[in-house]
């Protein structure tokens, strides 16, 4: 009996092993015969970016037919090591590659697609639609606790930050903290949810992309500048990012096409505008990883 | 030549038996590659996990006992601010008290179900149960953004995210889990248990409390690991309703932050490789080990329970 | 206290235990249907989902959530099975059986955020699937199987001994037994098992996000031949079920109506699984009457 058993595991065992290899081989040959009928590229990142660059993909595969683009979310962090690793053609990113640790900047490409302002928002309760840059430092640093020191209700602010590590928050770091460190607060990892918390949740402050804010929340000017696009594309308002699509080297050949087709005048008027960015040719200025804004003129 | 041809025909294996190896061999094969599965994946994040402390040089005890969470950056003494204690004492705090508060209903639940009316009540409930199970989590979170953190917010205070409403959520979400296995493990006490109980003029209630949940003790029990189990490991619906502020839990309605909800929120922007990453596997290790305890002090109370019934 | 009084008091106490819940299921089920059932039309099915504009249907995302569910189960289902009559017919009470009990259920616990990126580091990256729906079914499977296993289990421990000593005493192997008897017995509790597991594929997004994707790309649903890139059939194309597509609308969607989309998604949802349910158990319970010589 004992032997039968042995045997039977010994079965079990190789049957599995095999299974397993199949399974590798099988994907190995779909992957590569697909490769080889078309182009595939396969872009994965950024979750803000994703749907302005899938629109852009289905637009753009139906006007070249033997191309086939995958576009994934995943986030920025996800985006930058998967094709530092080259398991994927383009890494989409909410932030340079030089600012995310463990990436080696010097080996991906930067393209640069398109500009998303950001904007602190409250709820609308508290009563203050304007604040300076360095209250709003207070705030998020928490030295500011409640709206009635700034002319609003009487009432505790509540702050809502964004994921550390987001491209998001690191835009917002980078121009309004000036190094600081943000109090410890809630954190929540996606404008949608960001909108929702902040527009029911009374006394609360935090920071969306231009697309998200509604009627249901109030964006703070800041210094009594107005969050809006010319604003940005001046630098006036400060706190705004680019998206980014790298590739590790030079792309190919299907790639850097559709890079071209995101980049040219009619899909930067068009579909990035409608998508709540701001066209990176409208951009009078530039800002480099550390944050230091140039003139384009110049 | 006759003679021979019957010996080797009762020598051989019958039909009977090869199609019995046939069968067992199939369930070896199930098992075993459930195994390796389960290997493969408890490989991968244990040696991830203890990257943190074998490549980072974290110490083991500061990770367990920190209370500041900051992977990346430095404290005041140099060292890496990777305090995992906050989210370890919210996620317990959310599992127990959601599988506490639960537990009565579920077992309230299965009872009607099998003991009171087991006819109409239980293709209603079953139903229902099961209709609970598949809504996305997503929901879940939405609804309890929605509904639950307001009310919190009315009744108790505060901002109304906390471990409250992560609990509240949670209760519901586990509730369809726990219930359809206590009622499978009810459904297991033989029937002449209960005749015999009744026969001896035990009342209904009697007879559940004395003769069927005592008798199906470890199946419950089980149904309520799993439960604990599912409450352990959700993230997205405990992550919009708990606050995701990386805060010891001072109160129940003070937001803090689970295991699970850290790990979703940050693992994306994290890249494979780097401290940051290391630690978020690290808390996966720790979600891994502590429902591996759980498991086994359930186990050890159904062993009881088994010897102290029914022997 | 008197017996007597105990038990009203007791039977009191479930039923009012039984009428929250109920409530509380009523009220949830009540708010999903009530926010989203306005927002279902036939062209909310059967359009596509648009990326800005309003009006967006869910045809892919649907289609793809019970693509995925037919494969998940073809995967899932051979192997709970074996694994559940193993355990519940062959396994001796040993500690190995112990060991493979616990490492079972430990991984019903882990967070699907990390079996995700498990699914994703091996079969999206090393075996190179892609994003893919194989890669998500696989993925899912890792969740159904304790679930799956452990409820198959229990339905096949619940048939009496009686009927193996009844299949034993005709002459039948043990594996035509279980086979021809104890498995038809138990279909009610595997069918159960089995809707509990439909339930969560549906539901879940947070793994399918790192390995079935989350983009649905345009496939043509008249090319029947699975090997084609655009074919609805093609298992190794990138899919975004209904809970992924509910997911990313509530948490970056830029559509204008996304709210009225992802409550009109979670009520598609339920719909359907309530119509799976009852399918399964109709189907179920013909199959167990005629396997089974019950009336």
């Amino acid at each position: 009996m004992n032997k039968k058993r042995f045997f039977a595991t010994v079965a079990a065992l190789g049957v599995v092993t095999i299974g397993l290899a199949a399974c590798g081989n099988g994907g190995g040959s779909a992957s590569s015969s697909s490769s080889s009928a078309s182009a595939k590229i396969t872009a994965v990142g950024s979750t803000a970016l994703q749907p302005l660059v899938e629109k852009a993909a289905s637009n753009y595969q139906s006007q070249n037919k033997g191309v086939n683009i995958s576009v994934q979310g995943g986030g920025s962090g996800t985006g930058l090591s998967q094709v530092q690793e080259g398991s994927v053609q383009i890494g989409n990113s909410d932030i340079f590659a030089s600012q995310q640790s463990g990436i080696k900047a010097s080996k991906l490409v930067d393209h640069k697609v398109a500009v998303v302002g950001m904007t602190p928002v409250v709820n609308k309760d508290v009563g203050v639609k304007n604040v300076s840059m360095d209250q709003l430092k207070q705030i998020f640093t928490g030295k500011i606790t409640n709206w009635k020191q700034l002319g609003g209700k009487n009432e505790k602010i509540t702050v809502v930050n964004r994921a550390k590590g987001s491209g998001t928050r690191a835009t917002f770091e980078a121009a309004v903290l000036n190094g600081e460190t943000a109090v410890k607060s809630q954190e929540q990892d996606s404008n949608g949810t960001v909108q929702k918390i902040v527009s029911t949740t009374p006394g609360a402050i935090s920071y969306l992309a231009f697309s998200y804010v509604n009627d249901s929340l109030q964006a703070l000017s800041i210094d009594n500048v107005k969050p809006t696009d010319a604003n940005v594309e001046t630098n006036d308002w400060k706190i705004w990012s680019y998206e980014h699509m790298y590739t590790k080297g030079q792309p190919n050949k299907a790639t850097k096409e559709f890079l071209a087709y995101i980049d040219a005048k009619k899909q930067q008027n068009g579909l990035v505008k409608k998508m709540g960015y701001i066209s990176i040719h409208d951009m009078k200025v530039s800002k480099d990883a550390n944050n230091n804004v140039t003139d384009n003129k110049n | 030549m006759d003679k021979d041809n019957i010996q080797v025909r009762l020598m051989k294996s019958s039909k009977a038996t090869r199609e019995d190896y046939f069968g067992k061999t199939i369930c070896y094969v199930c098992i075993g590659l459930i195994t390796v599965l389960v290997g493969c994946i408890l490989y991968f994040i244990t040696s991830r996990g203890i990257a943190t402390f074998t490549q980072n040089h974290v110490k083991l005890g500061q990770f367990l006992s920190g209370t500041n969470w900051n992977p990346g950056m430095l404290d005041s003494h140099g060292n890496p601010e990777v305090g995992a204690l906050p989210m370890i004492v919210t996620s317990f705090g959310v599992t127990i008290l959601a599988a506490l508060v639960a537990t009565p209903f579920a077992i309230g639940m299965a009872v009607f179900m099998t003991e009171i009316s087991p006819k109409r009540g239980t293709k209603l409930l079953q139903s229902v149960t099961e209709l609970l199970v598949g809504i996305p989590s997503v929901v879940y979170g939405f609804v309890g953004l929605s509904v639950i953190v307001p009310t919190v917010r009315h009744i108790f205070g505060g901002t109304g995210f906390g471990i409250l409403s992560g609990t509240l959520v949670l209760f519901v979400m586990i509730l369809p889990t726990v219930t359809s296995l206590s009622v499978d493990s009810l459904r297991a006490v033989p029937v002449h248990y209960r005749q015999a109980s009744l026969a001896l003029g035990a009342t209904r209630w009697q007879t559940i409390r004395k003769v069927v949940l005592k008798t199906a003790t470890p199946g419950i029990l089980t149904a309520i690991i799993f439960g604990m189990a599912r409450a352990f490991g959700e993230a997205l619906a405990v992550q919009m309703v708990i606050g995701n502020a990386v805060l010891m839990p001072t109160s129940l309605v003070s937001p803090s932050s689970t295991l699970t909800s850290q790990l979703t929120t940050q693992i994306g922007n994290t890249v494979m490789g780097t401290m940051q990453n290391n630690a978020l596997w690290s808390l996966a290790l720790i979600l891994l080990l502590m429902s591996l305890v759980f498991n086994l002090v359930v186990r050890v109370i159904g062993n009881w329970g088994k010897h102290k019934y029914e022997s | 206290m008197n017996p007597k009084r105990s038990n009203q008091i007791a039977t009191g106490t479930i039923f009012g235990l039984v009428v929250i819940v109920v409530l509380i299921l009523i009220g949830l089920i009540g708010y999903i249907l009530f926010n989203g059932v306005p927002n279902i039309s036939w062209h909310f099915i059967t359009a596509e989902a648009q990326a800005f504009s309003a009006g967006g249907g869910i045809r892919d995302q649907l289609f793809n959530s019970l693509y995925l569910l037919i494969l998940t189960l073809l995967i899932s289902f051979p192997i709970a099975l074996g694994a559940g009559i193993y355990l519940s017919e062959y396994a001796s009470d040993n500690w190995i059986t112990n060991v493979i009990r616990t490492m079972i259920e430990v991984l019903s616990s882990l967070p699907s955020v990390v079996v995700g990126l498990f699914g994703y580091l091996l079969f999206v990256i090393k075996f190179g699937f892609g994003f893919s729906i194989l890669a998500g079914a696989i993925a899912l499977t890792f969740f159904n199987l304790p679930l799956l296993t452990r409820q198959i289990e229990e339905s096949l421990r619940t048939v009496p001994n009686l009927q193996r000593e009844a299949g034993m005493s005709l002459g039948l192997s043990s594996w035509k037994t279980v086979t021809g008897i104890i498995l038809p017995a138990a279909l009610p509790g595997i069918i159960t098992g089995i809707i509990l597991c439909a339930g969560r594929v549906f539901g879940e997004a947070a793994a399918l996000i790192y390995t079935a994707g989350q983009s649905a790309p345009v496939v043509d649903y008249l090319n029947f031949n699975p090997l084609s890139p655009t074919s609805f059939l093609n298992p190794m194309r990138p899919a975004e079920t209904l809970a992924v597509h509910i997911w990313k609308l509530n948490t970056e969607g830029v559509t204008p109506d996304a709210h009225q989309i992802s409550s009109g998604a979670s009520a598609v949802l339920i719909i359907v699984i309530l119509i799976f349910n009852l399918g399964a158990r109709a189907l179920g319970s013909y199959t167990y009457r005629k396997m089974t010589a019950t009336k």
